[in-house]
């Protein structure tokens, strides 16, 4: 079913619209029956198609999905241009408009959501079967106007030829006729299979780089329009807390402030420029009421942790019995994990411009949830929905960042006091002191090992915030947070007994959100160094240890096989050098890692490193895979060795990339990618690099050591020599 | 106060203090968004130009270090040999992810070739560790400055 045929939009509608966007043959795409009625009132001023091809030829094609620099753009167009038999370079893509009945993502129960690396995965199919059925249509419509069979008839190109190969007509001679034909259902048109396929699976340059390498590119921050105010803020240091008074004359003697702004949690400064703006704010000696939250400190947050995760959670998982194998086993371990808070930190800090009038407000930035910054926004300003734009840009990174609305909320705070547009910037210090930081995890895992080593009992109990109690209050059923135990739920090892708990514990005072890798990049961590414990007490080889688990898990098998032999596994190595070995189930995709790290006398520990191997099934651009396992791995290394958020009287303590340090060139590893030849469904990518790298690190240090780190991150004054 | 400055060979008036910071100047006054805003405090290099051939931090630069001087952004390294190499390929290798660090990288880069025409990797380390990418994309610019530095 097209959206043509779809109960909110008719045919008339959709060559009314047709007509609205310069006419030509739009196509829509299939989305589940659940979210259509979720909205079925879609009116024509917020449709926008997903595939338009106009008179010149031009295919468009309106994305669903936001650009956060995982290459979305390239991929998606590829899908399309596979079956519409167009050049994928000559595709043009636009973002969309909020519209969750028209855009939503059928992976996140149809809310506009780019998160959890799942946009492959949801339009993997419904953007084929799309270009399928435009395609199908430009080839009935020439047969039409050649009076010939459509089997006869062949697409390439952006052309349909006839039998001959004589005759052609190109889509844009093609679409008024192809407009007026019945449009096919999605399903009943067929898709190529793998060896028909031209283009998917076969590494292409992304479109966006070109732009991106000249400095053209657009981001939020650098949105410029006529009368444009620029705006630096000061959030309260302690969440909850309110300004109470500033200097007024001091920030006004600077030159180009127009305007101080008081809003229930924060203070901006206006003026012509940025660095005007942020001139003013920091004469603004501001007076601070912090509130119930100044007292919040980390022995708190431990504690509360310490003594929570000692009571049950509720129940995720349990086969067999876990007690009484336990009770019953050669030998039984006992371990705490910690991982601590940490901000997304972003390239781009946090900048929306907002201009609220009576009748409308215009937003511009980058936006992973559009659907609900829409109606957050009308609801803060009282306007009815659709007079809120959402204007998205592309994202200098986001990592989960900007799944959260709280940038947007502050700047259109700031603007409702504003006449006109204004730019309003967070500095890198109120970009990472005002986070909703990945949070504090506190596992206590049990294991139990039968005389010849073999696990017998597992038992891990997660301990932490609920992400979704707090963004999705209905997926938080029975105490459990089915992100919270992704990864520990379904560990890809077989065991015959097996409980894992959620135990939800909320830190007073700090925000929390989905963090790269989201539930996995917690628990992976947590399942990979605990089997490691287990193989380490078994004496025995962790790589072979894993794979006499993986018997019923043939790809989980084969990547860390693979993995194995691309980094020698068992090679001797210097002195405080190793290897060590994850390998996952996560988003749909399996990822074996071995991390060769070397420790230095005074501790300090450096990968050289990472062997990667994934099976994320069928792949659509395999450099674009390459590229995001690379970066995952340096964006979990650099956590692993230097990421933690901290808290002292209510305050974050970091604030800069000197306190807040990422991997640089000098100490980044080289990550080296295979990808499986698979023909399984595709799974999600770009989180699984960042997931698998904890461990394998860790475990590496182990190897190189003797050291277990049970505690992230990696602290070197215990691994000095 | 007026202030002239040297941008991309053209010549620019702008009414500003002398303590803007060369980046704002740049951006908001001039117009040129190319450069970035990242840190504030020379940490993570997204704002890098050059004055007069050489890799600084636009962020902390006061604009009355740049009279006089020549300043080069992203949007005319193309006219370098240096920087067209290296725009080249970094496209061939599809180094940017997020992208938004990579004008930055770029300016630190042709800096690097414009002072020494085959670095070894200790000197691309040297010259690239002030340049921050969350998005990891290091080992790619690695090799790009690499096959650049043959190119030129």
């Amino acid at each position: 079913m097209s959206a043509i045929n779809s109960p909110a939009l008719d045919r008339r509608q959709f060559l009314k619209l047709g007509g609205m966007l310069g006419g030509g043959l739009i196509v829509g795409l299939q989305l589940p029956a659940q979210v259509l009625a979720a909205q079925p009132e879609a009116s024509l001023t917020d449709l926008g198609a997903f595939i338009r091809i106009g008179h010149d030829n031009q295919v468009t094609l309106v994305m669903p999905m936001a650009e956060v620099g995982q290459g979305v753009y390239m991929a998606q167009s590829m899908l399309l241009a596979e079956e519409l038999e167009v050049d994928v370079d000559t595709v043009k893509v636009l973002a969309s408009p909020a519209n969750a009945a028209l855009y939503g993502n059928p992976a996140i129960g149809g809310y506009q959501v780019t998160g959890g690396s799942t946009t492959i995965r949801a339009f993997w199919t419904p953007l084929r079967q799309a270009g399928a059925v435009a395609r199908t249509l430009l080839i009935a419509a020439a047969a039409q106007v050649w009076k010939v069979d459509p089997a006869s008839c062949k697409a390439s190109s952006g052309y349909v030829y006839d039998a001959s190969g004589q005759r052609k007509l190109s889509y844009g001679e093609l679409v008024d006729v192809a407009a007026g034909l019945p449009q096919p259902a999605a399903d009943s048109v067929v898709l190529k299979t793998r060896e028909q396929m031209t283009l998917l699976g076969k590494p292409h340059h992304r479109i966006d780089t070109p732009d991106k390498v000249r400095g053209k590119a657009q981001y939020g921050i650098d949105f410029q329009t006529a009368n444009l105010k620029h705006a630096a803020i000061a959030v309260c240091p302690v969440l909850g807390g309110k300004p109470v008074a500033v200097d007024e004359a001091a920030i006004k003697a600077v030159r180009g402030v127009q305007q101080v702004v008081l809003t229930d949690e924060a203070v901006a400064v206006v003026a012509d420029n940025t660095w005007a703006a942020m001139k003013g704010l920091r004469a603004a000696s501001i007076q601070w009421d912090f509130g119930d939250n100044a007292s919040v400190g980390m022995e708190e947050v431990v504690q509360q942790l310490d003594s929570e995760s000692q009571q049950s959670g509720g129940l995720a998982r349990n086969d067999g019995d876990v007690e009484k194998a336990l009770a019953s086993a050669t030998t039984r371990l006992e371990a705490v994990y910690q991982l601590p808070f940490l901000s997304h930190a972003p390239m781009e800090p946090m900048n929306y411009t907002v201009e609220i009038t009576d009748k409308r407000c215009d937003v511009w930035g980058g936006c992973q949830t559009l659907t609900l910054a829409q109606a957050t926004v009308a609801q803060l300003t009282g306007l009815p929905p659709e007079s809120v734009f959402i204007n998205n840009f592309l994202m200098g990174g986001a990592f989960g960042r900007r799944l959260e609305l709280d940038g947007m909320i502050h700047a259109v705070k700031v603007a409702k006091q504003v006449q006109g547009p204004v730019k309003v910037i967070w500095s890198r210090e109120e970009d990472i002191q005002h986070g909703f930081y990945r949070p504090y995890y506190y596992d206590r895992l049990w294991g139990g090992l039968d005389a010849e080593g073999k696990p017998v009992a597992w038992f891990h109990r997660v301990s932490g915030s609920s992400i979704m109690a707090r963004a999705f209050p209905g997926a938080f059923v029975n105490g459990v947070d089915p992100d919270g135990v992704e990864g520990a739920k379904e560990p890809p090892y077989e065991f015959d007994n097996i409980r894992v708990e959620f135990r939800r514990v909320e830190p007073r005072g700090v925000l929390t959100s989905w963090w790269r890798g989201v539930g996995p990049t917690h628990n992976v961590f947590m399942v990979e160094s605990f089997i490691d414990e287990m193989a380490a007490a078994a004496k025995q080889d962790p790589a072979s240890y894993r794979l006499a688990l993986l018997g019923n898990n043939p790809r989980a098998r084969q990547v860390l096989e693979l993995a194995l032999k691309q980094a020698g596994w068992g090679k001797q190595l210097p002195e405080r050098h190793g290897l060590g070995v994850s390998v996952q189930f996560a988003f749909g995709s399996y990822l074996a890692m071995v991390a060769e790290v070397a420790v230095s006398e005074q501790g300090a520990v450096r990968c050289q490193r990472i062997h990667a191997v994934i099976d994320c099934g069928l792949t659509v651009n395999p450099d674009t895979v390459k590229a995001q396992i690379e970066g995952g791995a340096v964006f979990g290394l650099t956590a692993a060795l230097y990421g933690a958020i901290t808290v002292k009287d209510g305050q974050v303590q970091q604030s800069n990339f000197d306190t807040y340090q990422p991997v640089r060139m000098y100490e980044a590893p080289l990550v080296d990618v295979h990808i499986v030849d698979s023909l399984e469904a595709p799974g999600g990518v770009g989180e699984t690099g960042t997931a698998a790298v904890f461990p394998a690190i860790t475990n590496a240090v182990f190897a190189a050591t003797g050291k277990r780190i049970r505690t992230l991150p990696i602290n070197p004054s215990e691994l000095k020599v | 106060m007026a202030i002239q400055l040297q941008i991309n060979g053209k010549p620019y008036d702008l009414d500003v203090d002398d303590d803007m910071p060369l980046l704002w100047a740049i951006r908001d006054i001039v117009g040129l968004t190319g450069t970035k805003f990242g840190c504030g405090k020379a940490l993570c290099g997204a704002c890098t130009v050059m004055l007069n051939n050489q890799a600084i931090r636009s962020c902390l630069t006061p604009v009355s270090v740049a009279k006089g001087g020549s300043i080069t952004t992203i949007e005319s390294i193309d006219a370098l040999p240096q920087g067209k190499a290296l725009q080249q390929a970094w496209v061939e290798l599809d180094v940017p992810q997020c992208g938004y660090c990579q004008s930055g990288q770029l300016m630190s880069a042709t800096a690097l070739l414009l002072s020494n025409a085959h670095p070894t990797d200790a000197d691309i380390d040297g010259a690239m560790s002030g340049n921050v990418c969350r998005c990891g994309t290091y080992q790619r610019i690695r090799q790009a400055i690499k096959n650049a530095a043959q190119e030129v």
